[in-house]
């Protein structure tokens, strides 16, 4: 089956190297760098697992997650949230906007697998 | 024959109906009734002892020694009562609100309530007055003598006057005058038992006189046609007095009418309503008409019917005796008698008031201890003994002059004498209720002055031979001509009186004028000063003086609003309960109204409970001193209060610049948190895509090189940025706490701009920006820290390379010459930048496009501090093509900017 992934960062250096970890782990990696039309792109390509930064161009990621949440389609979509602020704060907003994980930058590798697969029951 | 002991047995029923008026008069009083004591008629009839028995017999004397004189002696006081009837009823105004007990206790308020003056002022009094009283006892022994000289049972040695007589009217008249004057020691100083037997002794006299003048007119001249003929026929009908001795008898005798002791008591102590004055000032010169009516008739015709040489001074009992008119003629001893015993016994009292309120209380009060607040009974009974003595010493000081003199000197003289003593207190009185800039200096300077002078040229000449020796009359002393006592300065020929009036009263009033202005009153004078001159102004209303029963129930009144209901009930209760007083209100006695006094002093300070409980216990207006004890505390309670607001101000103010701290404080916070967050995010982002790609390297066997190499570059340019970013950061740390160094010098501006672009090509590969520069514009010299300009070029330029979307990006630097200032211009041909972010550009991490890494958005914000630093500014240059900014700079940095 299709593993789809949408990554939702800017950084061209980080996108890279997440993509280069997860298809290497056989994930097909979307990318998408601003946040502005990050929802519209989750509508019309609808990923298993939304990997989705906090600090975006256009939009806060935040934003994206209660909008996401709010439709009935992506109320169960695991979505991992990663931030490069270090304060305790965006966790909790993130957990209370309805995360399903959450990581503050930088990460290993392994977290990073460990993660993304651990959205999606194996099947 | 009415004998010697028969006219002793007269005065003496007379005297004892005088004790039973003054004694009837003082019960009425003391039940409340002294509406009908205290009428204007009674006023006016106690102003008569102006009339003593020297106008009683002198004035016939006079008449048939001088003529007309003796009128003047009238028209001084008339004058007064009538012209000049503003001014009494102002003294009296002020010796009212003052609660003036003499003339010397008005002279010493007036002038600050200098003891000093009134010790004079009384000094002066006794001196003036005492011949005046030996001189009254003179005349009753005179007139003893007449009746004696006619009782052919007499002793022998009894017919001429001797001094036993005068001894024992003298001690009948103290003992008179110390049963009624010091009955009670009255708060005001009045005797209504005194003053009523003066008024029936006033009645007693004019009836007197005027019987004797109609039975003279009627009786020997045959009518009044009749007895003017024979007045023509005397030398005395015709006016042959001198201007001057007219003029200044006329003002002696208006001056004594004002200060001689007795005359103030009568006239201001003792008057009971300012409406009586009105009806004073004419129904007491019609009293002295009535006086002077029959004197020159008499005087004529007892010239005519009496053998030559006979004592004219006498004539108002010789003519009756002559004729066989006993009864008139006893009538007329009356008046006589009562004209003397009236004046010994006002004068009496008047004195040993204030010798004993200014001199004994004083000496007694230093001598116990006793401090002069605290006033008991026990002061009141030294009070009234002091006042008892007093008495005695002043009338016996009466007769010791009497018996010294040896009663030789004619009674008018002896009466002018004591005027002109009396007078000489006339400057400082007038000058202190009409002249506020009187001083105390200033009346002290006139009164010793003028004392001096009048015991010089007047007091001791009168004495006799025996005092100055007739070498230092008619030498002046140690042959010193110009000090003769009778002819001072040279100035001769004038009458005696006369001189010694005009040097006494001009010297006084010129020593009291140049006194005064040359010294500085103080306060309380200044303050009992405006009383005095504005007392119309100051007093409400005349107050009635007999108000002096204190109101409990307004004492109660003023209690409960100062102390509270409940609390002021308990205390009148608690005090009626302790006097034995049935209800709940207890009686004024002294000891309750100081208790009250010190329980609202504990509310309302001393000061103002004084005032408050004297404005209701008497009519007793609020003296100077408590006004300006009450503006003390009041002045004293506005500074606390200023105080208070002032450190009220400085806590709110305090409480303000905490509150602003504060939210600074929290503002600080709030951007610390940003930055903070700010920070971790640059740091973090480029420290995540090392960590992940080191990873990466280590733990993937099977990359390629080419994979490996571009990990690697993208490791090593995430680490440079990292370095790049915690660069800037401390450089902008430096720069924002201000201990950058400059290092200043001496440069062109072309090659500051030279090296930027350099640096900034450098640092882009490929060089695609063209920059547009106008190198003649840029030779500028300048003087300020080339290495920190260039690096404000540098991030614009490169700034502009990094952010211009123009397909051929260009870069035009514009430099201008504005004075002593530089302008430089950096204006690209992009989009520019919009218009609500070319405020946030320059703070810092902001970035004008997101999506492009590199800076870490603190470029800006640190060419801003920079050029701070330099003493120029950096800022958007909106209205270009393009994205513009424009630096401008001094041209020599001043070295305090730094």
């Amino acid at each position: 089956m299709r593993r789809d992934i949408l990554l939702i960062e800017d950084e061209p250096n980080i996108i890279e190297a997440i993509r280069f970890i997860l298809s290497r782990d056989g994930w097909t990696v979307n990318t998408h760098a601003n946040g502005v039309d990050a929802v519209e792109r989750v509508r019309t390509l609808r990923p298993d697992v939304v990997i989705l930064d906090v600090m975006l161009p256009g939009r806060s990621g935040h934003d994206i997650l209660r909008e996401l949440r709010s439709e009935p389609d992506f109320a169960d979509l695991p979505i991992l949230m990663l931030t490069a602020r270090g304060q305790t704060r965006d966790r909790e907003l993130a957990e209370q906007a309805g995360v399903t994980a959450f990581m503050t930058k930088p990460f290993s590798n392994a977290e990073m697998l460990e993660a993304v697969r651990s959205l999606v029951p194996v099947s | 024959m009415t004998t010697l002991n028969s006219l002793a047995a007269v005065c003496l029923a007379y005297v004892f109906f005088l004790f039973v008026v003054a004694f009837v008069a003082e019960r009425r009083a003391a039940a409340g009734q002294v509406r009908w004591l205290r009428s204007a008629l009674v006023y006016t009839l106690s102003l008569s002892i102006y009339c003593t028995a020297w106008t009683f017999y002198g004035a016939v004397g006079s008449a048939a020694r001088s003529g007309l004189e003796y009128l003047s002696i009238y028209l001084g006081p008339s004058l007064v009562m009538i012209g000049w009837y503003w001014l009494v009823r102002k003294l009296v105004r002020i010796g009212r609100s003052q609660r003036a007990t003499s003339i010397a206790d008005l002279v010493s308020a007036r002038y600050g309530k200098s003891n000093t003056l009134a010790v004079l002022v009384t000094l002066l009094a006794v001196a003036g007055t005492t011949p005046y009283i030996a001189l009254q006892l003179q005349s009753v022994t005179l007139s003893f003598a007449v009746f004696a000289a006619a009782d052919p049972g007499a002793a022998p040695d009894s017919v001429r006057p001797d001094t036993a007589t005068a001894f024992w009217v003298a001690v009948g008249l103290g003992l008179f005058t110390v049963i009624f004057g010091t009955r009670n020691l009255d708060a005001n100083e009045r005797h209504h038992g005194v003053v009523m037997a003066i008024a029936v002794e006033a009645v007693v006299k004019l009836v007197a006189l005027l019987s004797v003048g109609i039975f003279v007119v009627w009786g020997l001249s045959g009518g009044v046609a009749d007895t003017l003929a024979r007045i023509d026929a005397s030398e005395l009908g015709q006016w042959n007095v001198a201007g001057g001795r007219w003029a200044g008898i006329t003002f002696l005798s208006a001056a004594a009418f004002l200060c001689l002791p007795r005359m103030f008591q009568v006239l201001v102590v003792e008057a009971g309503d300012e409406a009586h004055l009105r009806v004073a000032s004419w129904a007491f010169p019609l009293y002295l008409l009535l006086m002077s009516l029959f004197v020159v008739p008499i005087a004529v015709v007892g010239l005519d019917l009496l053998p030559a040489g006979s004592n004219p001074d006498l004539f108002v009992l010789t003519v009756p005796l002559s004729q066989g008119q006993e009864g008139l003629a006893v009538l007329s001893f009356l008046g006589g008698f009562s004209s003397a015993t009236s004046m010994v016994i006002v004068a009496a009292i008047a004195l040993s008031t204030m010798a004993s309120n200014h001199i004994v209380m004083p000496i007694w009060l230093r001598l116990t201890g006793a401090g002069g607040a605290s006033v008991s009974g026990d002061v009141r009974h030294v009070v009234l003994t002091a006042r008892r003595v007093s008495i005695a010493a002043v009338v016996m000081l009466g007769y010791a002059y009497y018996s010294l003199s040896g009663g030789g000197a004619a009674l008018a003289a002896i009466g002018l004498v004591s005027f002109a003593g009396m007078a000489q207190v006339l400057p400082a009185l007038l000058g202190g209720i009409f002249w506020r800039g009187a001083t105390r200096t200033g009346a002290l300077a006139g009164l010793v002055t003028g004392f001096a002078l009048w015991v010089y040229t007047l007091f001791l000449p009168s004495l006799g031979s025996g005092v100055l020796s007739p070498e230092l009359l008619a030498e002046g002393p140690l042959g010193i001509e110009w000090l003769r006592p009778q002819a001072l300065f040279g100035i001769t020929g004038l009458d005696p009186l006369l001189h010694a009036i005009l040097w006494s009263m001009s010297l006084n009033a010129i020593a009291f004028f140049i006194g005064s202005v040359l010294s500085f009153p103080t306060p309380l004078e200044r303050l009992q000063g405006a009383q005095f001159v504005n007392v119309f102004q100051h007093s409400p209303g005349p107050r009635s003086w007999s108000a002096g029963v204190a109101q409990t129930e307004d004492l109660m009144i003023m209690a409960q609003r100062i102390l509270g209901a409940s609390e002021a009930m308990a205390l009148f209760a608690r005090e009626a309960r302790a006097q034995g007083a049935r209800g709940d209100l207890p009686e004024p006695t002294p000891e309750f109204l100081e208790l009250l006094e010190r329980e609202l002093a504990g509310s309302v300070g001393a000061a103002t409970a004084h005032a408050m409980v004297g404005q209701i216990v008497g009519g007793m207006s609020v003296s100077v001193e408590d006004l300006m004890a009450v503006a003390d505390e009041s002045a004293q309670l506005m500074e606390y209060s200023a105080r208070l607001e002032a450190q009220s101000e400085e806590l709110s103010r305090t409480a303000r610049q905490l509150r602003d701290a504060n939210q600074k404080l929290t503002r600080l916070s709030v951007q610390k948190d940003a930055f903070l967050s700010q920070i971790s995010h640059e740091l973090r982002t480029p420290m995540t895509s090392i960590r992940a790609f080191s990873e990466i390297l280590r733990d993937s066997d099977a990359l390629d090189a080419a994979a490996r190499i571009r990990f690697a570059a993208i490791i090593h340019d995430e680490a440079v940025r990292l370095t790049r970013l915690l660069d800037d950061l401390l450089d902008l740390s430096v720069l924002e706490n201000g201990r950058v160094s400059l290092n200043v010098r001496e440069g062109r501006l072309v090659e500051v701009i030279d090296r930027a672009v350099a640096a900034a090509s450098a640092g882009t590969e490929g060089a695609t920006l063209s920059i547009r520069r106008d190198r003649a514009a840029e030779d500028v010299a300048l003087e300020t820290d080339l290495d920190r300009l260039a690096q404000v070029f540098i991030n614009l330029v490169s700034n502009a390379g990094k952010y211009c979307e123009a397909e051929r990006p260009e870069l035009t630097i514009r430099v201008r010459d504005a004075g002593d200032r530089i302008l430089v211009d950096f204006i690209d041909n992009g989009t520019g930048i919009a218009a609500e972010a070319r405020d946030t550009i320059f703070e810092k991490f902001s970035r004008i496009a997101e999506q492009k890494a590199g800076g870490a958005g603190l470029g800006l914000a640190i060419c801003r501090q920079i050029m701070t630093r330099l003493g120029g500014t950096v800022g958007y240059l909106p209205g270009q093509s393009g994205a513009a900014f424009r630096v401008e700079l001094p041209r020599r940095v001043a070295m305090a900017a730094q």
